[in-house]
This record gives C-alpha cells, sequence and structure tokens, in this order.
C-alpha cells in the first residue's frame, strides 16, 4: 500500500549569488493516512524548508534540486501551477509559525475562511460562511458569528492561531504542516492549542506534520519523530521509542537538555556548541565538532541511516555500539 | 469612523486657519489697498483718512478678524488690475485648472496601477526593466521640457493636437468646462499629459516599490499555501496592502501637481488660475495674490481630507482607532 506522503532523498538548495547552498541534503520520510509525524530540530536544521518543498512553496531563491515528494500518489513538482494550487490549501493545508502575521491585515476573517472554501469548492457565498462558523467552532472560538466580520487585529495570538487553524481545516485536508504553531505564542496558551490540534487531527481523521523545535512537545502529539540536524534527518523512529533509547548522540543530548529529565539541583545540560551554518558543514559526521563521542572515523566518512533497537528505529551514527548504553541518558524515570 | 471624519474635518478647518494667517500676512505686508482703491495721485492726509476708514491702522488681531470674516463671506478683496472683487477672477479661471489637474490625475490612475502591478509581479521581465529605466529618465526630466518636446512633436510636427490655450469650451452653470466638447478635449490631451509626467513615474516607481514589499510576507505566503488564484492573491490581498501608503503619498502629491500646474499653463498658455497667477505677481496685485494661495489653499485641504478618508475606509485599523 502507498503512503500519503513519500519523501525520497529530498534536495532543497538556495541559489544564491556566490553560488547554490544546499539546505536539505537527501532526506527521505513517508507519512500514512492519519499518521502524525513530528519533524524536530535546532533552529536553521531545514525544518520550515522541509515543509515548505512539501507544497513547492520554497521563498524565493530556493529550490528542489533533486529526489522526489510524492502526495497521495501524484509527484508534487511535476505538477502544473494550476493542480499544485488545487492540492494547497485543499489536501494540505499548512499552519505557518506566527499567527499575528499570517492573517492578512486589511481582510475580514470572514473574507479569509470563504475565499479558502471557494477557491476549492463550488459553493455559494453563504454556504462556504456556514461552513467557516461550523469550523470556527470546532476550534473553539467564542462567538463565532461576530468574529467573521472582524479583523485580525481585533484579536489575540492565541485567537488568531485558532484561526489559522480553523482555516486548516475548511476543506478536509489529508494532511496538515504545522510550522511552530506555538512557538509565537504566550507559554499560558501554548498547550491548549497543541492539544487542539492532535484531538483535531484524530477526530477529523487528518495527517499532521508537526514541525518544531521543541521535542517535549512532539512527543505529546505525535506518533513518530524524524530529528533534524543540518539539513539531514539523523534518526527517525516512533516516539516512545525515541524518547525512551535514542540511539544518536545528538537526539540524547535533545533529551538530555529537556526540563522535565533534570535531576533535582542538577543544571539544565545543553548540547555544547552551536550548529553548522550550511556554508560550513563539516565533513563527515556533521555533527562532530559538538559530539561526546566523536573519533576519527566520524572526520572521514559520513554516517549512513542505520537501522537500530530490531530496526523499529534508525540513527546515522558510526558509533552506535557507544550509544547503546542506557547511562548515557541523565535520568531515565522521569522522562516525558 | 464617523468620529474619524469629524476629527479630520475638525483638523482641515485648523489648517485653513493657517493659510487664513499666511495670506493675511503677505496682504499687511506687501499690499496696499489704498493705492489699490484710489491711485497715487491722492494727497496723504487723504490717504491716511481712508486708511483709518478701512480700518488700516487697528491693531493687527482686530485686522486679522476682519480679514477671516470677510473671506468667509467670500470678500478677498478687488483685484487692482481687473477692477473686479479678487475671488470672482479666481473662481473664473478655476475651471480650467482644476480640469487640468483632473486631467493629469486621470492619466497618472490609468496607468500607475497596471503598470506597477506589472513591473511587481513580473520584476525580471523586459518589458518591466524597460518601464522602469524610462521612469528615472521620467523623473529627472524638468516638466517644461516635457511639454516642450510634446508640443514639437505632436503639435508642429506631426500636427495632431493643439497646443495653446483650451479650445472650444461651455458654460455649465458657472462652470467653463472644456470637458464636453471634442474640441475642448483634445486641447486637454497635451497638458495634462505633460503635468502627469512628474508624478506618472513616480507613482509607479512608489506602487512597484511597495508591491514587492508586500508580497514578501508572511500573509501572502499563507495566501498561496491556501491555494488561492493567483489573481486573487495579487489584486486582492497584496494590492489593497499596498493602497495604503500609496493614498498617504497621493494626498500630499496632489499639492505638488497644484504647483507645477503654474509651469504647464504657462507653456500651454493654459488659461487658469496658475497663468493667472504668474500676471498677478507682474502686476503686484496683491488681492490676487492672496486670494490664490487662500483658494488652493482650500483646494488642497479638502482633497487631502477627502484622501485620508479614503483611507481609513480601506484601512480596519483607523475605523476601529474612530470608533470609541
Ligand atoms: N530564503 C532563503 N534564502 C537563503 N537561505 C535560506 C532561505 N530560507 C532558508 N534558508 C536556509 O535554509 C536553512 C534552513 O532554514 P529553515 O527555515 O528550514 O530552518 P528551521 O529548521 O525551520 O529553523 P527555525 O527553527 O529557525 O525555523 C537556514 O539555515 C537558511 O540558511
Ligand atoms: S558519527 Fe561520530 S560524531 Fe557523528 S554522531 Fe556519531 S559519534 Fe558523534
Ligand atoms: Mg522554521
Amino acid at each position: 500500500m502507498t503512503h500519503l506522503l513519500e519523501v525520497e532523498n529530498l534536495n532543497v538548495r538556495f541559489a544564491l549569488r556566490f553560488g547554490d547552498l544546499t539546505a536539505i541534503d537527501g532526506i527521505s520520510f513517508h507519512l500514512d493516512r492519519k499518521e502524525k509525524l513530528g519533524i524536530v530540530g535546532e533552529s536553521g536544521a531545514g525544518k520550515s524548508v522541509t515543509g515548505f518543498a512539501i507544497i513547492n512553496l520554497l521563498s524565493k531563491p530556493g529550490y528542489i534540486a533533486g529526489g522526489r515528494i510524492r502526495f497521495e500518489g501524484r509527484e508534487i513538482h511535476r505538477l502544473s501551477a494550476e493542480a499544485l494550487r488545487q492540492i494547497r490549501g485543499n489536501r494540505i493545508s499548512m499552519i505557518f509559525q506566527d499567527p499575528m502575521m499570517t492573517l492578512n491585515p486589511v481582510l475580514t476573517i470572514g473574507t479569509q475562511m470563504v475565499e479558502t472554501v471557494r477557491a476549492h469548492r463550488r459553493v455559494s457565498k453563504a454556504e462556504a460562511r456556514t461552513l467557516a462558523l461550523e469550523k470556527l467552532q470546532k476550534v473553539y472560538i467564542p462567538s463565532p458569528e461576530k468574529r467573521l466580520d472582524q479583523y485580525p487585529h481585533e484579536m489575540s495570538g492565541g485567537m488568531r492561531q485558532r484561526i489559522v487553524i480553523a482555516i486548516a481545516l475548511l476543506t478536509d485536508p489529508a494532511l496538515i504542516i504545522a510550522d511552530e504553531p506555538t512557538t509565537a505564542l504566550d507559554v499560558t496558551i501554548q498547550a491548549g492549542i497543541m492539544e487542539l490540534l492532535g484531538e483535531l487531527c484524530a477526530t477529523e481523521e487528518m495527517g499532521l506534520i508537526l514541525i518544531t523545535h521543541d521535542l517535549a512537545v512532539v512527543s505529546q502529539v505525535t506518533e513518530r519523530i524524524a530529528v533534524m540536524y543540518a539539513g539531514q534527518i539523523i534518526e527517525t523512529g516512533s516516539t516512545a521509542e525515541i524518547v525512551a533509547r535514542p540511539r544518536h548522540p545528538y537526539t540524547i543530548g535533545l533529551i538530555n537538555s529537556l526540563p522535565g529529565t533534570r535531576r533535582a539541583g542538577s543544571r539544565l545540560e545543553q548540547i555544547p556548541g552551536m550548529m553548522p551554518v550550511l556554508t560550513a558543514i563539516p565533513e563527515g559526521c556533521a555533527f562532530h565538532p559538538r559530539c561526546f563521542l566523536a573519533a576519527p572515523e566520524c572526520r572521514a566518512a559520513r554516517p549512513d541511516l542505520t537501522p537500530v533497537n530490531g530496526a523499529r528505529q534508525w540513527a546515522a551514527c558510526h558509533r552506535l555500539d557507544q550509544t547503546a548504553q542506557p547511562n548515557l541518558l541523565k535520568d531515565s524515570t522521569s522522562r516525558p | 469612523m464617523f468620529a474619524f471624519i469629524v476629527r479630520r474635518v475638525l483638523q482641515a478647518i485648523v489648517v485653513m486657519g493657517v493659510i487664513a494667517f499666511i495670506g493675511f500676512s503677505v496682504q499687511h505686508s506687501i499690499g496696499d489697498p489704498v493705492r489699490d482703491m484710489v491711485g497715487e495721485r491722492v494727497s496723504l492726509a487723504e490717504r491716511e483718512a481712508i486708511r483709518d476708514q478701512l480700518g488700516l491702522n487697528d491693531p493687527v488681531p482686530i485686522q486679522f478678524g476682519r480679514f477671516c470674516w470677510k473671506a468667509l463671506h467670500g470678500d478677498l478683496g478687488i483685484s487692482y488690475f481687473h477692477k473686479r472683487p479678487a475671488l470672482d477672477v479666481i473662481l473664473s479661471k478655476a475651471p480650467a485648472t482644476l480640469e487640468l489637474v483632473f486631467g493629469a490625475t486621470v492619466i497618472i490612475l490609468v496607468f500607475c496601477f497596471p503598470v506597477g502591478i506589472y513591473t511587481a509581479i513580473r520584476p525580471r521581465a523586459w518589458l518591466s526593466r524597460f518601464v522602469m529605466a524610462v521612469s528615472t529618465v521620467g523623473v529627472a526630466v524638468p516638466v517644461f521640457l516635457t511639454a516642450i518636446v510634446l508640443i514639437y512633436i505632436f503639435g508642429v510636427e506631426l500636427r495632431w493636437l493643439p497646443t495653446y490655450g483650451r479650445g472650444e469650451t461651455v458654460a455649465l452653470g458657472g462652470w467653463d468646462t472644456g470637458l464636453l466638447t471634442a474640441d475642448g478635449l483634445l486641447h486637454l490631451i497635451l497638458p495634462s499629459v505633460a503635468l502627469s509626467s512628474i508624478m506618472l513615474p513616480l507613482y509607479i516607481r512608489l506602487i512597484r516599490s511597495e508591491m514587492m514589499e508586500v508580497l514578501e510576507t508572511e500573509y501572502i505566503k499563507f495566501a498561496w499555501a491556501k491555494g488561492l488564484s493567483r489573481w486573487r492573491i495579487w489584486l486582492l490581498h497584496a494590492f489593497k496592502n499596498t493602497l495604503l501608503p500609496v493614498i498617504t503619498v497621493f494626498g500630499v502629491e496632489i499639492g505638488i501637481l497644484f504647483a507645477f500646474t503654474l509651469l504647464t499653463e504657462t507653456v500651454f498658455q493654459w488659461q487658469g488660475m496658475g497663468f493667472m497667477f504668474l500676471e498677478a505677481v507682474e502686476r503686484s496685485d496683491t488681492a490676487l495674490l492672496v486670494a490664490y494661495l487662500v483658494v488652493v489653499g482650500v483646494m488642497f485641504v479638502v482633497i487631502n481630507t477627502l484622501v485620508d478618508i479614503c483611507y481609513g475606509l480601506v484601512n480596519p485599523m483607523v475605523r476601529v482607532a474612530g470608533n470609541p
């Protein structure tokens, strides 16, 4: 059976003045119907670029330089502009990071919802409005009737993100790509939005790709995770498995830096150093300058994704034999 | 919205007060109404008597008050040269100038939006590059040069269009219009084109740069991600946001358009207020100068207020702010 989404060896580059910059370097993953996948990684790892590549909406100098993206059996980057338009916002909806910037400031919420429905369905404005009301209720917007005639600036950030989610639901898409949907919001409302999103994907039978730098967030919502580092997927597998037994040193570092894993009195452990800029990705394993297990071979060759933990999980590291030891994790009892 | 309009109108009234004060200052410092009335051959004593009688020896604030009071009743003094009320003289010339400004505005509006939008969404097309190159030149060429070149090409060489005066006009109430006759419209073409030539390149560049900026925003990216048609994204989502700064600039620039009617009217012998203003300067016709100042000031304020109200209609933020 084919997957809902298959990404194979995807390569994304940005054509800059001084030459091409590889932002995504041969990543592969897939997603089934109703499945929830988390893409985790530090800032600049290429998470957003991956999300936009899926709907072929990369920002200007960016382009898909290689690989394949198949969605519902069709190759995205071979589609005509019109065929692509019919997928965007219809079969695949996207939720952006900052709800303060996502909605058009000079159009009412109603206009921005109705137009989305009418871009994909042959319905009257009144019917589209009814549908919009129904979706606003699904995301628990109080007095939705009134909201339709309001402008974005009349609403709080949390409210706006609920509206963006409602817009994403309008066409009953098969897949929602949520790019850091709560990062720009107040901490107090982040959990509520996340819970709503997970809940809706279950009841509306939608697939979800949740992009975030916060491992704690994905582990609450998603079934599978792909951990990205410098444009590559360095570990992937079931969420529970990876959180319990991470095998890549970077993932181990991420989990150790979660507040929940901290022993009382101990300091929060951070991965030393910073992710490399794309112009200066180290030879061999891109993570080696920061890795506590780095060995000479790590500098020489790039590790491939290898099945681990009984092939339920894949990690790209030369020293997987070393990472099987549970004592690498700071605390094995209170993980998220 | 209503409160917003009221506030704008109040502001307009304040600005009118300032204009009146400037007009009054001009009259007070350089005008000599006694000379305007009786000529130079009257004895000093008699002049002094007339000055007293006219209240010219009263304190300045009282004189200013009287000036405003009279101005409100349409009395801006008597033109020394025309021997008629200055306001009448101005108003008889106003239609010519307004129609010239109108013609130029129509040309600007008809061309700046499609061209500006096109060059924004297709910045690399050769046509866009060509337009941008021409507009760079257009901004730099002075109006009178454009006017003379136009006259030479279309008037002297090709003999397609008239280059002198307003042509045939018809009276419509008190308004002498050239818009209703074919001859009048033909006469309007070259002066309007010349006058629009300063603003059109500026507007095209303004709309282009604003629109290109808007096209980079997150909400436009989101509009693409929603699968909207590109025309809806360009002409509604992007354009409506482009419009706000453009309207603001338009309100300011229209005053500059009035200033440039001075040149255009002179080159084309267009019998409007600008033409008359320059005549009045030559003849030191103070009353007429002051009347010109006040009338053009009023037009400027009225147009600006209307433009601001348009801005309020487009921008939802303003509507709420004016809605206590
Ligand atoms: N428009 C662009 N032009 C040039 N390079 C870009 C552009 N957009 C992204 N990149 C490059 O792609 C890399 C990955 O960017 P991306 O936005 O996917 O990071 P991210 O993982 O989403 O990070 P964040 O958590 O900050 O959102 C960046 O490091 C940047 O160098
Ligand atoms: S390959 Fe080497 S450097 Fe890279 S993560 Fe594994 S041990 Fe660390
Ligand atoms: Mg991102």
